[in-house]
């Protein structure tokens, strides 16, 4: 076990303490115990930024399942870094922000810091694992911990709601995922991803596997980061505490899905498929996530469909920026700059959006309510949250001088180039792309609008809102105003990044494209010159200011599509599918024996029937017969009409005397078959039995007129089946017989070795003993039972 | 004779299975009984019946009937007569206590709910 791995785990392990510090050290707020270990991770990981800066990776394998190829491999390369650095970042601020947001009082914070350190540890295991299997299981742990954290006010049926909501379809993604891993692993015999990315591309995209695995990885990665149309659990999961969405729902679980896609576009790239879906699916959730952002009233609505829009945006970067990989070159690589676009944006995105989301849990906690109809005139008393929403907004809007105005400007750049790409039929398709982007910023740039005006200008409402609106407390917002000076920061010195991360995780992603010692020339600056993109960035600034100002002529424009549309499709899914199970269940599941008794008769007809034709198995042997003497023939009319007058007769006495004589006449058939032994046991027992039947009989109703058997049709045809199959198969048996029988060893043997001569009973009580010794078991526990349930009486033992 | 036994055998079965889907307890049980006089004669015809004398070495016959079907049907009685006693008993307590043999109304969904 290396120190990575125990930096990989860390969290998890540290979850035993922090019951223990709760529990101990009640005066003291739980978070600051738990703040150094991400902080100090953070600069763990720091230290790896120069390993990877010249491409290199760090490997460590600890044995796990060995004999399956299973294990706990992780590798630190450019791409899972990156990641790294944003989990271990992003966490040591929301714990800091979690600490003055959380109430150490009124709040189980036990639980709550056991579910985000779980998160934590899922997160680095995701991004940092190189064995697929073991990608999985933190992926699932994600999804579980996000479940608990989603459901932490457990006493919200919304909270509960949502919970469960996410945890469908995450999961539901999660088992996809696991299907293309495993069809992954018959591809290339391999669990592990540095492995399987050695395998060439050209080599499996003929592999009938290859489009399955494409499409299973794909869908995992899409539900994870809430891509169209399972983009619906994260605004419900915004009934997570504030910290949590900032953390989870918009820096860095949504993100797992888009580590996913960036992770094996060297492996699926390639194939049109690939790009169409990955890009598509983007675009879309890109458009119609800032299209349903605008109608939000709800903050954390608005920046939850934000999110689902600018993971959209990523998406379509990442689909669009495969394309780089059909151009063998890097020296003037047209569309590298798309991959560097959305890896760009990831880091711009966690920074503004973690800032945004932490603002409005500072409106929230400050006034009560996040309703934006409420708001309003928050300014003057709070104006450094103000400032902070400011530049978060406007950095997600777009608009100089913040980083999303890069991240934007490289985005349309990468939308505008792909018309040129003369592939997948991107002459005629392509214009679409521009188009779609552009429409989707000016969106953008109106929710983003309206979560900073609406909110913090205006008229203030005082008797709407619950509290006295006031500046938060200054450890609220240093978690906020860190991320947004790096969203300035970033802006002003974007090659900061450039050579350090961005540059060795696209290395990563598009690894086909370097030899040995080459590296990718990543340069951001903010001045490109008079470009198409700087002019479609002022249409956005013209025509979403316009819109924004005449927002209320165009509200019934947002309200074109059915709020939560494909929400409903998933509730109705869900109750179609319960009430449908019941109905199926109880359609089948009955009570009735009889029906219980139609279906095994019908499944063993129907199977016996089916096996008989379909091997040819009837087969009919005249030769080897014994000979039909009159005796016989006379006791088989009788055990026939005997078993047939049963079924007519009215009287129950008669039908248990009609059961006596086909008895009888069974053991008479015994005299006839030379079988003593029998014979006589089973008239002793056919006795026996009548006159059990008859104890019966005598107390059951007296007085109750008693009836036929009612005739019923399917009872005849399954009747007349069952009687007609075993009929064939008693048949075809005595006719193919394979072997000897085996008796003759008795016949010799009975008086040898056993010393008796009646070789039924040497075979019961010698060579086969162990049967008879459980028959007389068998007759043990009957009788013990028979005699319980006779004397046994507990039902009645209260009213005596 | 065995393409006889065949008939007879499937005839017992195709009674049983109809009396088995009747609703009395009591035509059930006899619907057993049935059915397990035509699995015994079942085992016993496709062991082959009628060549040679009684299994007994004092006979002192050439041949012999197979023993090993016998020995077989002897436990298979025994035991289905122990499950039908209980069985029987079964019935006759659920009518004490139920007071009804009908399958359909001893049901736990009809008139509880």
């Amino acid at each position: 076990m290396s120190l990575l791995h125990v930096a990989i785990l860390s969290p998890l392990i540290f979850t035993i303490v922090v019951p223990i510090v709760y529990k101990f050290f009640r005066n003291v707020h739980t978070g600051w115990f738990i703040l150094p270990l991400p902080v100090l991770l953070t600069s763990y990981f720091i230290t790896f930024v120069s390993v990877t800066k010249d491409n290199r990776s760090i490997g460590e394998t600890l044995s796990w399942i060995p004999s399956l190829g299973i294990n706990f491999t992780v590798r630190v390369d450019g791409l899972g870094l990156l990641f790294a650095l944003l989990i271990t970042g992003i966490g040591s601020l929301v714990v800091l922000y979690s600490i003055y947001y959380l109430n150490k009082k009124t709040e189980q914070l036990n639980t709550f810091y056991i579910y985000l350190l779980l998160f934590m540890g899922a997160m680095l295991g995701v991004v940092l694992s190189d064995n697929l299997v073991v990608l999985y299981m933190f992926w699932e742990l994600t999804s579980f911990s996000s479940f608990f954290l989603i459901g932490y006010w457990y006493k919200r049926d919304k909270s509960r709601f949502g919970a469960q909501k996410s945890m469908i379809i995450t999961v539901l993604g999660g088992l996809c995922m696991l299907g293309g891993i495993i069809l992954l692993y018959l591809m290339t015999g391999t669990f592990s991803i540095s492995e399987s990315m050695e395998f060439f591309y050209p080599n499996y995209v003929k592999d009938s596997y290859f489009i399955p695995a494409l499409i299973f990885i794909l869908l995992g990665a899409f539900t994870k980061s809430a891509q169209f149309p399972f983009h619906i659990w994260l605004p419900d999961a915004m009934e997570a505490p504030t910290p949590v969405s900032a953390y989870l729902h918009s820096a860095t679980m949504v993100k797992a899905g888009i580590y996913l896609v960036a992770r094996f576009t060297p492996f699926f790239g390639e194939h049109p498929l690939w790009f169409w879906l990955v890009s598509g699916i983007g675009l879309l959730t890109l458009f119609w996530g800032s299209f349903n952002a605008v109608r939000q009233t709800d903050l954390k609505g608005i920046l939850a469909y934000s999110t689902i829009s600018q993971l959209g945006m990523i998406m379509s970067l990442l689909g669009v920026g495969a394309a780089a990989l059909k151009f063998s070159d890097t020296n003037d690589n047209y569309y590298l700059v798309a991959t560097t676009a959305a890896i760009f944006h990831l880091i711009n995105h966690s920074t503004f959006k973690g800032s945004l989301f932490m603002v409005v849990g500072i409106v929230d906690h400050e006034t009560g309510t996040r309703d934006i109809r409420k708001l309003g005139g928050l300014m003057t008393f709070m104006p450094i949250t103000f400032t902070l929403s400011i530049i978060g907004a406007f950095s997600m809007a777009g608009l100089p001088p913040f980083n999303g105005f890069l991240s934007k400007e490289m985005f349309f750049t990468g939308m505008i180039r792909i018309q040129d790409l003369h592939l997948y039929h991107l002459q005629t398709w392509g214009i679409l792309f521009p188009s779609i982007a552009w429409i989707a910023s000016v969106f953008t740039f109106i929710y983003s609008m309206v979560l900073v005006f609406k909110t913090f200008t205006g008229k203030y409402q005082p008797e709407k809102l619950d509290k006295k609106p006031h500046e938060a407390p200054i450890g609220m917002l240093i978690s906020p105003i860190v991320l947004a000076s790096l969203v300035i920061i970033i802006f002003f010195f974007p090659d900061l990044l450039s050579d350090s991360i961005i540059a060795p995780a696209i290395s990563v992603i598009l690894p086909n494209l370097l030899t040995e010692t080459e590296a990718f020339q990543v340069h951001i600056s903010a001045w490109h010159g008079f470009t198409v993109e700087l002019f479609m960035t002022i249409g956005v600034l013209l025509l979403g200011t316009f819109l924004f100002l005449t927002r209320e002529k165009w509200k019934h424009v947002y309200t074109i599509f059915p709020d939560r549309f494909f929400s409903t499709v998933y509730d109705e899914t869900l109750k179609i599918a319960q009430n449908g199970s019941k109905r199926l269940t109880k359609l089948y599941m009955n009570g009735s024996i009889r029906s219980y008794l139609l279906y095994i008769f019908a499944f063993f007809i129907a199977i016996l029937a089916a096996t008989m034709v379909v091997k040819e198995g009837f087969k009919l042997e005249l030769d080897n017969l014994a000979e039909i003497g009159i005796w016989e023939v006379i006791l088989s009319i009788i055990i026939v009409i005997g078993s047939i007058t049963a079924l007519f007769v009215k009287s129950r006495m008669t039908s248990i005397i009609l059961l006596g004589a086909v008895g009888y006449t069974v053991s008479l058939f015994y005299v006839l078959f030379r079988a003593p032994d029998l014979a006589l046991t089973q008239l002793v027992i056919e006795t026996v039995s009548v006159a059990l039947f008859l104890l019966c009989f005598y107390h059951l109703p007296k007085k109750k007129n008693e009836e036929r058997i009612r005739f019923k049709i399917p009872n005849l045809v399954i009747s007349i089946g069952v009687g007609v199959i075993v009929t064939l198969i008693a048949i075809s048996a005595h006719s193919t017989k394979l072997y000897d029988s085996i008796a003759h060893y008795y016949v010799e043997n009975t008086y040898i070795e056993a010393a008796g001569k009646n070789m039924v009973n040497v075979i019961l009580v010698d060579f086969r003993g162990f049967d008879t010794m459980f028959e007389i078991t068998v007759l043990a526990i009957a009788a013990i039972g028979i005699f319980t349930m006779i004397k046994l009486r507990l039902s009645g033992r209260e009213e005596h | 004779m065995e393409i006889l036994m065949a008939f007879v055998i499937g005839m017992l079965f195709m009674s049983a299975t109809y009396l088995m889907l009747s609703k009395s307890l009591l035509r059930i049980i006899v619907g057993t009984g049935l059915l397990s006089h035509g699995a015994h004669l079942l085992i016993l015809t496709m062991g082959k019946v009628k060549r040679g004398a009684a299994p007994l070495l004092g006979e002192k016959a050439s041949s012999y009937s197979d023993p090993i079907p016998q020995a077989l049907i002897l436990t298979a009685i025994v035991i289905s007569f122990g499950v039908t006693a209980f069985f029987l008993v079964l019935a006759y307590r659920t009518y004490q206590e139920l007071g009804t043999d009908n399958t359909e109304k001893l049901r736990g969904t009809e008139g509880n709910d």
